[in-house]
């Protein structure tokens, strides 16, 4: 096997394990750029691959094909209602932003796990009979050399992802929005003076990191695992928090980290079958992710600093 | 008098709502809620295997809770006990099958040993934090994962022949008892519930009696001032991480010596760590506080395994339960703030 086949095997899995990461990852970067910290995004990728794959098992015949897509939005909606709780606890409520996702990350397991025994009588549901097709991009995947590595073999929401990660910078660093969320996760008082709604704005950030992660739990369990059970999400939202940080908070580098994690994770899988990776133990790869974070944030590859009022809760009149 | 009332009547009052909202929820999924919590009751009280195997539960939630909270109390939020309790399970494990000692030497060293890892795992972040000014909160959710394929893999590689359990720690390393286990109709209960009371005890006379504690107490209250009262405020903040990590570790060690006797692979966290969170938030971060929020939670969580051999409703319902607790707690804001209106109205 050469190389150029090694990176026909390794980069598709690298993108299919990525997109969830980057779907979640810039969900956190509006909830953190607003200034709320939301450890919650594990347990919201949770509740999106739970929506994802019960729509899927029980509407496959209705929407056939198109039943994943279908199962995206809805999970999507159900990230963003789940989120409600986090943004009620952490803006009005001014809950610890770190304890109350971690109460999201239990409440969101125990739920599902709950539901899926009340609805299939198991601890797991079945395999989802209508999946995300591995398709080659249509005009992209014929570009000699570089097609058959990076538009052959791949999934359509993968690259969705990737092109919502310039969405999302465009978002956040060119229109009136997106100056308000920085705004308001840096400074809120002098947000505020200058008649912005800090809470409207944060509730905003955090909606949108719940519609986010729900897609990528959605994305995940409809692409990785295909059925949901109490190990379908597990740490991957913890990794994209890990991606968030990684990239600086910034859309594009969350997507590079994103990237970059899906093929640690790529190797850990399909590594132990190719010639120059095998002899690698698959641990390193494993911690690779988690390690490199940390070294990120002590600043040996550049400092990555937080948004300034990350984490405070804003309580008008107070110095 | 108000003031202490109050910090009694929020934990209690979440409890309550917790358990009103768990009813309403299995209400709404068609069950009944007072069989569910008649089966609870019966998995803790019902007889005597059932409280032997509740206490064995709460004894890594008391020590996981103690660590959470003596972090706290300096300011610090260690989301990584979870991390450094599965480091402390290893290395417990590891002295006790390695090692042939007599047992007043094997016992504690392997118990000191669980401490030890904690303590390393927990002061990488306590040192980023003091050296970087890195929140200890990411690293210590990045050492999570990082212990947990750590960990793995040395079970399997180092420790066994690729294998996914180690073998069973020599009888001078158990923390098991014939006599409890026979007191209790032959649950798991071991002696480890004495060690993590004796832990509350240490934790309250470091906090409470000593200079240290003090100075703990004032960098969890206000970093600055401590500083220009001349505390050294790095240092305090690594050393309340390394003894915060040292009761995660016996948490471990508690589960490696007395429960299992021996480590085996784990495909996710134990999430008594987590769970460690709840408690130390349930007891303000008190000594006495957590052992008796871990007695409500390590008991809901042993009993819940009763739920569904008597009734059709999940266990998972207790999981739900706990974190709506969480949940209540972290919002005590608004709880007062209810209070708070109420008893104006009261004076009106």
């Amino acid at each position: 096997m050469d190389f150029y086949q090694v990176l026909q095997i390794i980069v598709p899995s690298m993108i299919g394990l990525a997109a969830p990461l980057i779907f979640t990852a810039l969900g956190g970067v509006f909830s953190e750029r607003s200034g709320v910290v939301n450890i919650g995004l594990e347990g919201l990728m949770v509740i999106g691959a739970f929506t994802g794959i019960v729509f899927n098992l029980t509407f496959a015949d209705v929407f056939g094909a198109a039943t994943p897509w279908v199962a995206v939005l809805v999970a999507m909606v159900a990230g963003t209602i789940f989120s409600l709780l986090h943004a009620v606890a952490s803006i009005t409520f001014r809950a610890d932003q770190t304890v109350s996702g971690v109460a999201i990350n239990l409440l969101a397991i125990g739920l599902t796990l709950f539901l899926v025994k009340k609805l299939y009588g198991k601890g797991q549901t079945d395999m989802v009979t209508e999946n995300f097709d591995r398709v080659d991009i249509k005009f992209l995947s014929d570009i000699p050399f570089i097609g058959k590595i990076f538009f052959s073999n791949g999934y359509y929401i993968s690259y969705i992802a990737i092109i919502l990660a310039i969405i999302v910078w465009y978002v956040i660093f060119k229109t009136p929005f997106g100056l308000r969320i920085r705004a308001v996760g840096e400074h809120p008082m002098a947000a505020d003076t200058m008649g912005v709604n800090v809470a409207k704005i944060r509730y905003a950030g955090v909606l949108l990191s719940g519609a986010f992660a729900g897609i990528g739990g959605a994305v995940h369990a409809m692409t990785v695992s295909n059925e949901f059970s109490h190990t379908t999400i597990n740490g991957q939202g913890f990794m994209a928090i890990a991606a968030m940080i990684f990239g600086k908070w910034h859309p594009i580098g969350a997507m590079g980290a994103g990237l970059f994690f899906g093929l640690a994770q790529s190797l850990s899988i399909v590594g132990a079958s190719l010639p120059f990776f095998k002899d690698i133990p698959a641990v390193y790869l494993l911690i690779a992710p988690y390690v490199l974070t940390v070294i990120a944030l002590t600043g040996f590859i550049g400092r990555a600093d937080a948004p300034k009022a990350s984490g405070l809760p804003y309580i008008k009149g107070k110095r | 008098m108000v003031k202490k009332m109050f910090g009694l009547l929020i934990p209690v009052l979440s409890v309550v709502l917790g358990l009103l909202a768990g009813a309403i929820i299995m209400l709404v999924s068609g069950y009944n809620p007072v069989d569910a919590y008649m089966a609870l009751f019966f998995g803790i009280f019902g007889d005597s295997y059932f409280l032997g195997e509740a206490i064995r539960t709460v004894t890594p939630y008391i020590l996981a809770g103690l660590a959470v909270a003596f972090a706290f109390r300096t300011g610090l939020f260690n989301i990584g006990v979870e991390g450094q309790l599965i480091v402390g399970w290893l290395a417990a494990v590891w002295v006790g099958i390695t090692f042939e000692l007599p047992m007043l030497i094997h016992l504690p060293l392997a118990i000191l040993a669980g401490g030890l890892a904690g303590a390393v795992w927990a002061f990488i972040p306590g040192l980023l934090k003091a050296k970087f000014r890195v929140h200890e909160v990411i690293v210590s959710i990045m050492l999570n994962y990082t212990a947990l394929h750590v960990t793995n893999y040395i079970i399997s590689y180092v420790l066994t022949d690729k294998l996914d359990k180690t073998n069973n720690i020599f009888e001078t390393a158990t923390l098991r008892s014939p006599l409890l286990s026979g007191l209790t109709d032959g649950s798991r209960l071991h002696w480890g519930i004495i060690v993590a009371i004796i832990c509350a005890i240490i934790m309250w006379f470091i906090l409470e009696k000593t200079t240290t504690g003090f100075e703990l107490k004032a960098v969890g209250f206000n970093q600055h001032a401590s500083e220009y009262a001349g505390m050294n405020v790095n240092r305090n903040i690594m050393m309340s991480m390394v003894i915060s990590g040292v009761f995660a570790g016996f948490a471990g060690a508690m589960e490696g010596l007395g429960t299992f006797g021996y480590a085996s692979i784990k495909s996710g966290f134990t999430g008594i760590g987590f769970d460690g969170i709840a408690v130390a938030l349930l007891g303000a971060n008190t000594a006495i506080g957590v052992v008796l929020a871990a007695f409500l939670f390590g008991g809901l969580k042993a009993g819940a395994l009763n739920i569904p051999v008597e009734t059709p409703i999940p266990n998972e319902i207790v999981d739900i339960v706990i974190a709506l607790i969480v949940f209540f707690v972290a919002s005590s804001y608004f709880i007062r703030w209810i209070l708070n209106r109420i008893n104006k109205k009261g004076v009106k």
